[in-house]
């Protein structure tokens, strides 16, 4: 495995992110940047199946880093759909994920159950996912000051809180089999042998997906995001669905930080999402708005993580680990830019702009 | 739903809608005094007025929007405590809004069934609501593609979804506000069939226009309002247009032919304007530039130019327009009128082609340098590019030119200068404002755009671009500009007038250009050529009168 084999494999985890966002888009024509989508699918199966011929315990181990780390993001992603197709721009994902880390570990620490710590992190993303709401739908506060609000308060809170001393007192969640799925080659240990939260995140991703495009919920978030007058002259009221969208979405997030305590790490470190938040932005644009998209874009940025994970490990290559450590960021900007230049995503028409009832 | 009409017609009640001495106050402002209107079963009232009049207040009171100091709203026969529009959609009132209320890129079904869903287990049964809703179009004759994105559509497409979408919800009233604004005069005599339709069902209308024409042809009752107040109640029968305008404006108007003349010369006049005697066919003053001699002012060969979304919208435009004449661009909104304006003001880049103006080369030109060059600008969207809001009516008097003798020197503003021409602006162009130092905002719509033309015309100018010049202000502006536009033509500056308003197209131009998808398709003759022929052309009927 050479570092240009590399770029090759990125291009391809370009593709398939975009293969899974317009793959609701109807099926009826092949446009040419659908099969762009699945050539590049194509391509990153044929590679991930030859470096998996190549050596097997590496590729899973860098499968599962991607699954591991795309978890976050897309746990953080959906958090940030739900607001933004509802008009709202989240950037306190990252606060609210450090916030209910923080929490999920030390409820988790202090009452010794790793469930009850679920329960408080998802708590606190939903009353997080409260407080943006209240700012930016219920006081029409800028939203990009109350979400840098959530942020700021989670990192201060959170640093002044810290024990040092306090630990787990217990195994994180470990991974559950699935049965023989677990044994498939490939993807077997990356998917089917993985903890339960894990899970969990997937079967949201599905239900989501479902939900914001077809249920009558996702409608009307679509029309409170769009164009709120028109969802208001229709009987739809637009500061209470956005409250409501705003602070259930907060509880992904809240699962998100839960994840991170207590499944991903099994402690908490003072400033320990380390900018998946804002990731987690990038990932949901990247997906399209879209829960599988996102779900696609995030194992495309998870695997640059892994990759670096991996690369650090083991000493086949003499790169700096400096070096190293930057992969997933200079990535995500050459990807994002190159996104930016190939077909842009229109905005939710009233993203950003607080509904005032006449 | 085809129960509900059944019961409809069985149980109709005598008045449909009714507002009994409606009083709106907005601070200190009037807007509704005592109003009282009526819709029967089956009909069309018209609710005519100037803006500013009260007609928009009125409806947002019957519509539930806002709740009247006074008087009492009915419904269906039954007096009526409305608290927001869902009372009103509730007891089968529909609106048809002037800016209309879908989501653009959803698709027509899901417009138009959003907030009233059929569901299965909580997703959108997608097949009942696209049988509802092809059910309903069929039955008035509304056709649209229920699959299509809201956005694709034309506009006439999109306000028979907005139709469909309060039919949809089983409305007996559709109150209808502004709605032939945005259409051609073919989509307007189709929309004002369709309202005739629903008519023959039973459903009764509420039209806000102030169009007399229309209201003339389409409404079976008229309710003239004025500063609040109904000044008058009648039939198109015992009415006549001359006889609502007076009406609407308080004093008599010159209407004749929809088409001002200049009767008064006074500078900065507020006089009332004499009835000019009939004038069987009144022509421009002068006769066409083309025939004169004149020499081209702007020159346009070639031009494209994209719109915001990268799609062409001027494609390989070419027009010229003399020294003492005005070319007025006929054309529904959005056929690219927009971006050419821009595109010769150098406010938008031009992909291709040339833009000459007094013979000198112009693409590409800054917007600065084409105002040095001699370009008077009346932009389109005052708000945005006409004035600063938060400057002073004495500031926004210089904008086109703060940076030059005598306004500035030395790189410093000389207030003594810019306030002394503030004040010359004022009186000439009879702009009312306390003061030069009040904000533009303060400024009502047909002020603010006094002062833009006049600070546009107060310089030596060779070209005016007029883009909407009259639009949302009152009558009695609109003659004073029509007016100033007439003079500087006869002056010898070259005149390009783009306009929505076929009226006033066909009010000012010498020369019609009919724009439509982004070139110009014809050019016609304002005084032989017809209402329909232009309306034909500026639909895409590349055939007929052309030169």
């Amino acid at each position: 495995m050479t570092v240009t084999h590399d770029g090759g494999t990125h291009d391809a985890g370009a593709g398939s992110a975009a293969s899974a966002a317009s793959g609701n888009a109807g099926v009826r024509g092949w446009s040419p940047q659908r099969m762009w989508s699945v050539a590049g699918a194509v391509v990153l199966v044929a590679c991930v199946w030859g470096f998996y011929a190549w050596d097997g315990a590496q590729t899973t181990a860098v499968l599962g880093g991607t699954v591991r780390a795309a978890t976050l993001l897309v746990l953080g992603a959906m958090c940030g759909m739900i607001g933004e197709r509802s008009g709202i721009v989240n950037i306190g994902i990252e606060g609210q994920f450090l916030m209910s880390a923080f929490t999920a570990f030390t409820v988790a620490s202090m009452s010794g159950s790793l469930f009850l710590g679920v329960v408080a992190g998802v708590s606190t993303g939903l009353a997080m996912g409260w407080m943006l709401a209240a700012m930016s739908v219920g006081l029409r506060t800028d939203q990009i000051i109350a979400g840098t609000v959530l942020n700021i308060a989670a990192l201060g809170l959170t640093s002044f809180f810290y024990d040092r001393g306090r630990s787990l007192g217990q195994p994180k969640y470990q991974s559950i089999e699935l049965g023989p799925l677990a044994d498939l080659p490939v993807v077997g240990t990356a998917l089917f042998n993985r903890p339960p939260l894990t899970y969990l995140a997937l079967v949201l991703v599905v239900v989501l997906h479902v939900l914001l495009l077809r249920s009558v919920w996702g409608m009307r978030t679509t029309a409170i995001g769009e164009h709120p007058g028109a969802a208001a002259t229709v009987g739809i009221d637009v500061i209470r669905l956005r409250y409501w969208n705003v602070t259930l979405a907060g509880g992904l997030a809240g699962l998100g930080g839960a994840y991170l305590a207590l499944e991903s790490v099994g402690t908490f470190t003072r400033a320990m999402s380390g900018g998946r938040g804002f990731l987690a932005l990038a990932v949901m644009i990247f997906g399209r708005r879209t829960p599988l998209g996102a779900y696609a874009a995030a194992l495309f940025f998870g695997f640059t993580t892994a990759l670096q994970g991996q690369f650090q490990l083991n000493d086949t290559f003499d790169i700096p680990a400096q070096f190293v450590g930057m992969l997933p960021f200079v990535v995500t900007i050459i990807v994002v830019a190159a996104a930016g230049l190939f077909g842009r995503m229109r905005d939710p028409a009233a993203l950003g702009q607080p509904y005032e009832v006449r | 739903m085809a129960a509900s009409t059944a019961a409809v017609a069985e149980t109709q009640p005598e008045v449909l809608l009714a507002g009994h001495g409606i009083t709106k106050h907005f601070g200190s402002v009037v807007a509704n005094d005592d109003v009282s209107v009526e819709l029967r079963p089956g009909r069309i009232l018209a609710l005519l007025g100037e803006n500013g009049a009260g007609k928009s207040t009125l409806v947002n009171v019957l519509f539930g929007l806002h709740r009247p100091d006074a008087g009492q709203v009915v419904i269906a026969d039954e007096q009526v405590e409305l608290s927001s529009p869902h009372d009103a959609i509730a007891r089968g009132v529909g609106m048809v809004h002037q800016h209309f209320q879908l989501v653009p890129p959803m698709s027509v079904v899901r417009n138009i069934v959003l907030g009233a869903e059929p569901r299965k287990l909580g997703m959108i049964d997608v097949a009942q609501a696209r049988r509802r809703v092809l059910e309903l179009a069929d039955r008035f004759g509304l056709h649209v593609d229920p699959d299509a994105a809201v956005e694709d559509l034309p506009v006439g497409a999109q306000q028979r979804v907005e139709i469909l979408k309060a039919l949809y919800r089983d409305a007996r009233v559709l109150i209808a506000d502004e709605p032939t604004a945005v259409l051609t005069p073919q989509e307007t005599d189709h929309l004002l069939d369709v309202l005739r339709g629903l008519t023959d069902q039973g459903v009764g209308i509420v039209f806000i226009t102030h169009k007399l024409r229309e209201v003339m042809a389409a409404a079976d009752d008229i309710v003239v309002l004025r500063e609040g107040k109904v000044v008058g109640t009648t039939t198109p029968a015992e009415t006549s247009e001359a006889a609502l305008a007076e009406l609407m404006v308080g004093r008599a108007v010159d209407l004749h032919g929809d088409r001002f003349e200049s009767g008064a010369t006074g500078v900065g006049s507020a006089a009332p304007v004499e009835i000019a005697p009939d004038d069987p066919a009144p022509v421009p003053e002068t006769t066409s530039a083309e025939d004169s001699g004149q020499p081209v002012v702007l020159d346009i060969a070639g031009l494209c130019a994209d719109d915001d979304r990268g799609q062409r919208a001027v494609d390989e435009l070419t027009l010229a327009v003399r020294a003492g004449e005005i070319v007025g661009v006929a054309g529904v909104e959005g056929n690219g009128q927009r971006e050419l304006v821009e595109a010769i003001t150098g406010l938008r880049h031009a992909t291709a082609g040339n833009v000459s103006i007094s013979d000198r080369d112009a693409s590409g030109a800054r917007p600065r340098q084409v105002t040095v060059i001699g370009v008077g600008h009346i932009p389109e969207d005052r708000a945005k590019h006409g004035l600063i809001g938060s400057y002073s009516v004495a500031d926004n008097s210089v904008l086109n030119r703060y940076f030059k003798r005598p306004f500035a020197a030395g790189g410093m503003l000389r207030r003594d200068r810019i306030d002394s021409h503030a004040r010359d602006v004022v009186a000439t162009f009879d702009v009312r404002t306390p003061d030069v130092e009040s904000p533009a905002d303060s400024l009502s719509g047909g002020n603010k755009q006094k002062l833009i033309v006049g600070r546009e015309f107060s310089d030596e100018i060779d070209l005016l671009i007029a883009a909407q010049p009259t639009r949302g202000i009152d009558i009695g502006a609109i003659e004073f500009i029509w007016r100033r536009i007439r003079e500087r033509r006869d002056e010898g500056t070259a005149v390009l007038l783009v306009s929505a308003e076929l009226d006033e197209v066909l009010a000012l131009s010498d020369r019609v250009a009919v724009m439509y998808e982004g070139r110009i398709v014809a050019t016609v003759d304002p005084r032989t050529a017809t209402r329909e022929e232009i309306g034909l052309l500026m639909a895409g009927a590349a055939a007929g009168v052309g030169s």
